[in-house]
This record gives structure tokens, sequence and C-alpha cells, in this order.
């Protein structure tokens, strides 16, 4: 996809992958609209984008919120025009420790179901239509190998991914022909904020930085040739540009 | 006709009307596409709805709601004030309005349950028209992200009271709403199930977007509602403009969906030479009997009553007989009406195409 001058929506977008993303599609010139839970890192993001010669604005909120999600689409269509990039990174782990199923609380099962599955599938819903008409856009959901691998004391988290996974294939086919596409991305491993909650002894020198990885959605995102509902690895992916 | 009471989930009837039949017939919506030719094209208003309903106070602490129509020139909002009352207060018996004047300053409240926090809406009334002292414009004292976390925050979508409760934001919007310009639905799009419009493009049939910010239906203000509909802005976008051209050299059909969508395609068309170009305009265009549409060949539309601005504008498509017999039709037939209703299909040929299909 083109990125200059796309409008483009992150979530999850103040810290870690979200925020690594953000900066350099700013550098690409995308206009974004940066949605996370917390006002004051979000904003602190959006100076620093606009100091750097980019186009950004902050909206707090929270995608597991039903109310939320017409606003949230309303508002960035007014500030950045039409949609054509939307990168579903927001994604709770549920109550730290993560439990074994047997110690989950459903409510915990239905709160992790609500941002990481439901949230994603409303903001889609409320924007897709618009992008089918235009005949253009791009549906970016983060995923895990927690989707495909049955790891203990993933449970809730491994569900919803898993359930995203496919979510992203179903509207692949549904919009097939519309001009709009979906892409699934395990980014792997990263030293973020997420990862530390979930595995505290893991060594931070080991784990892929969030900015290469970011530098990889780009490329991923920018190659047109990738077909719909397709799920990638990125720390895997070949670099941009070299043969297979 | 009795009046939908509440969103409904498909099922809507088609009223059909052919004027170059000169007849009338039921059908299902479902059976658009078979009405329908391959190469026709249907041009939708993908214009969001808004939260134009605001409460709020003036410095005096006098109550009231503005309704806004929509962003005007130089940042400024147009809106409507009204006096207190909820929705289930029918617009014309509202009280009057306190008296705006320049300069005053109106806080909003905040809905709830607010969708995200926000600072409290302020505005300032910058002007107030010749027209009606309802109808002012107004300048936000947020701009950017501040101003429209503050709009979503306060505002909720014009409500109807003759429903049989409140609106949510996503009752008011179609399944391919874009930037939010309408201050009340484009609601012939509602009944437009993605179910339908992806067998109209299976069909051949193709679809296109324009954004046209819908104004208010009614403001319980007589002068006003005889000046009704105000100056509108539209967005045409170039591949819209480039199909209608396309459609209309290939002798296929352009439907518009919505009263809408007719006046920008034609206020475009009436600006330029005679086709609709891409970019934005502003349009004041009114259809109505013995005028001609030049690019717009048929409208799909929800159900309105005789008399209204929207019955004069399917004047221009079928005579008037035709549409006061077909109307009439639908009340005995027990179609309902507004809104959320069922729908009707002013064009040329369907009637052959009903007896083929």
């Amino acid at each position: 996809m083109h990125l200059r001058g796309t409008g483009t929506l992150i979530t999850g977008a103040s810290r870690g992958l979200g925020a690594a993303l953000a900066r350099r599609l700013a550098q690409k010139g995308a206009r974004l609209v940066l949605v996370a839970r917390e006002t004051a890192p979000l904003d602190r993001l959006v100076e620093e984008i606009r100091a750097g010669g980019g186009e950004a604005y902050a909206l707090a909120a929270d995608v597991g919120d039903k109310g939320a999600i017409y606003p949230l689409a309303g508002a960035a269509s007014a500030l950045v025009g039409p949609l054509g990039l939307v990168v579903h990174n927001a994604s709770t782990l549920g109550p730290l420790p993560m439990p074994p199923l047997l110690d989950t609380a459903c409510e915990d099962l239905e709160q992790v179901l609500a941002v990481n599955l439901v949230g994603p599938f409303r903001l889609t819903k409320a924007l897709a239509g618009a992008m089918a008409l235009h005949g253009r856009g791009l549906f970016v959901f983060l995923s895990s190998d927690a989707a495909t691998n049955a790891y203990p004391n993933w449970g809730a988290y491994g569900v919803s991914k898993a359930a995203l996974d496919q979510l992203a294939r179903v509207w692949a086919a549904e919009l097939e022909g519309t001009g709009v596409r979906t892409l699934v991305v395990d980014p792997g491993e990263m030293d973020t904020k997420m990862h530390a909650d979930a595995l505290p002894e893991a060594d931070p020198a080991t784990l892929a930085r969030p900015d290469e990885v970011a530098a990889r959605l780009v490329a991923l995102i920018e190659d047109e040739s990738l077909p719909s509902g397709a799920r990638v690895e990125a720390q895997r992916a070949a670099p941009a540009g070299a043969s297979p | 006709m009795r009046p939908a009471r509440w969103p409904r989930d498909g099922h809507e009837r088609l009223l059909c009307v052919d004027p170059a039949a000169g007849s009338f017939f039921d059908e299902g919506l479902g059976r658009l596409p078979a009405l329908l030719r391959p190469g026709d094209l249907v041009v939708v208003n993908d214009a969001a709805t808004l939260p134009a309903s605001l409460r709020g106070r003036t410095p005096g602490g006098a109550p009231l709601e503005l309704r806004l129509l929509g962003r005007g020139e130089g940042g400024l909002f147009r809106a409507v004030a009204f006096g207190e009352g909820d929705w289930r207060t029918p617009t014309e018996r509202r009280p009057a309005p306190p008296l705006l004047a320049p300069g005053v300053r109106i806080t909003f409240s905040t809905a709830e349950p607010a969708p995200w926090p926000s600072a409290p809406l302020v505005a300032r009334v910058e002007r107030v028209s010749e027209l009606s002292p309802r109808l002012v414009e107004l300048r936000f004292e947020a701009e950017g992200a501040a101003l429209w976390r503050a709009l979503y925050a306060a505002g909720s979508p014009v409500q109807y009271s003759y429903l049989e409760g409140p609106l949510a934001l996503w009752h008011v919007q179609t399944g391919y709403a874009s930037r939010p310009w309408a201050a009340e639905g484009p609601s012939a799009g509602f009944a437009l199930r993605w179910r339908v419009l992806s067998a109209l493009a299976r069909r051949g049939v193709r679809l296109a977007p324009l954004t046209h910010a819908a104004g208010l239906s009614s403001s319980g203000d007589e002068a006003l509602d005889a000046a009704l509909p105000l100056p509108e802005r539209y967005d045409i976008p170039e591949r819209t403009a480039r199909l209608v051209a396309e459609t209309r050299r290939a002798g296929g059909r352009v439907v518009a969906v919505g009263t809408t969508v007719v006046r920008a395609l034609e206020g475009s068309a009436a600006s330029a030479d005679g086709a609709p170009h891409g970019g934005e305009g502003v349009t004041d265009l009114k259809l109505g009997p013995g005028s001609r549409p030049r690019v717009v060949d048929g409208l799909l539309t929800g159900l309105h009553e005789p008399g209204s601005s929207h019955f004069s504008l399917l004047e221009a498509f079928a005579p008037a007989p035709l549409v006061l017999a077909a109307l009439e039709h639908a009340r005995e037939a027990g179609y309902e009406g507004h809104e959320f209703g069922d729908v009707g299909l002013v064009l040329g040929g369907i009637a052959a195409e009903a007896a083929a299909a």
C-alpha cells in the first residue's frame, strides 16, 4: 500500500511496537490517528511525531468498549479523511501473572476477548464498508505464536489470537474483489512491556527491538503482492527487497 | 403512512415506480439486483451521521438543544437551536430556545455514558442568521482531536419522537459510513446491507460513493422549514465522477441512493458543463416538478409524505399523480415510512426487468 497521505489508524499506539510503527509510518508520510487507553504517553508521542514533521492525532479510548467504536471511526475519519490503513495492535494478556485455564475467571476471559477480538471486529465492521466502496484499504491484525501453539498459561490470550487469525481470514474472503485486504502478522518476541509482563525472567538482550520489527511491518504493509488474508511471521519474513 | 418505529434487521419492502411504464408494483429489497442491469451505477452517500444533538446552557443558565447542521466556512459550524425537551417531544411542540446573540458562550453537557473522557465542549455564537433567530453559526473553543473528542463525548444522534426509544450512534450509520458530515443519517442507505450491495456487484452493477452533508429534516420553525434544504456541502471522488461519465456514455443508468446523492450529482453537473466533476462543492439546488435531472436516471429512497421537500424532489423523476397513487397503495398495503422503514425505487424500465426476471 502506498503510504504517503494515507489516513491510518493504529490501536495500542502509546508504546512498544505500536509506537515504533507510528514513528515509521509518520516518516513515510501517513496521516496518523493514534489510539490507546492512556492519554499522557499518547500525547507525548503525537508531539514527538509533529516535531519531526509528521501528522498525528491522539484519541484515547478503550477498543474493548462498544461505545467507543463509532466515535473512534467518526473522529478518525474527520481528522485524517477516509481511512486506508488500520493496524489492530492493541491487546491485553489479562490478569498477571498469566493463570492456567483452571484458574481463569470467566469474566477475565470475556475481557481478553472484548479487547483482542471483539474490538477489532467492531472497528473493522465500522470502517471496511467505506473502504470497499472507495476500492482501497488494508487491515493489519497483530497476532502471536500463541495463536498456533498451545502454551500453558497463555489460554485466554492464545484463544483470542487464534480467533483473531480466523476473523482476518474470513474478512479477506468476504472482501475479495473490493480492493480491501487483510494481513495477519506475528511480530515474534520483542523487548516490550507486554513481553516483560508475560515472561519477566526473559533476558531483553535476546529479544528483537520493536523498531526493527516495525521496519519489517512497514515493508509488509507496502508489499501489495501479499495475498489478502495471509499470515506472516515478521521476524522470519525475508527483508524487503531481498530475493527469496 | 405509519412510520417504522425502530431500526430493522433486513426484510424491507421495495415499492417500485416505473415512470416509463406509468406503473407501480411491490417487491422486496432483496430483488433490487434483478431490477437493475449490468452496467448500471448505484451512487451512495457515505457521510457518517454526526452526534449532532448537543445539550447545553447559556451563561444565564437557560437550557437549550443545538443541532449541528455541519461544518461551514472558516471552521464555523452551523446549528439550529431548540428549547428544552427530550426525544419524546415532537420538534414542532418544543418551546422556543433562549435568544442567542453573537458572543454568547454555550457550555454543553457530556452524554451518559460518555464514549471516552473529555474536557467539556464549549462554543461561542459568531453569527445569527437573517432567516431565523434559531439558525446560528458557532465556533468551538477546541480544535483538532480535542474538538472531536469533546463533540463525541457531548453529542448524541438527532432523535425522532415516533420511535420506540432513543437512538445510539450505531443505529444511524449506513454500512459504508466514512467522514461524519451528516446532521441526520443518509437514511435511504440504512436498508442497503452488504448482502444486497455484494449481490449488486456480482450482477455487474457498479457502486460508487460520494459524501454529502445531509442537513436537518425539520427545524421547528416555519420560516426555516420553508427554506430547507439549506445549501449543503458535498465531495465527489474523481473515480465516482469518472464512473458516472462512463456509465452514461455506455447507456447504463445512474441510480442515486437518497435525495442527497441527487442534489450532489445534479448540483455538481449544474455548476459545470452538465456532467458532475470530482472535488468539493456546495449546492443550493432544489429539484421539483418540471426540473429535468441531467445525470441521475432514478432514485432509491425512503418513503415520505406528500408535501415534504423530499416529495417534490421525487416529482422530478415521476409524474405527481403516479407517485401519489403509489404512495396511497403503499399506505393501504401497510408499508412503513420514514428513516427506518421500507424503501422505494423510482426508475424507468424496472417494470420490464421485473417481468423478465
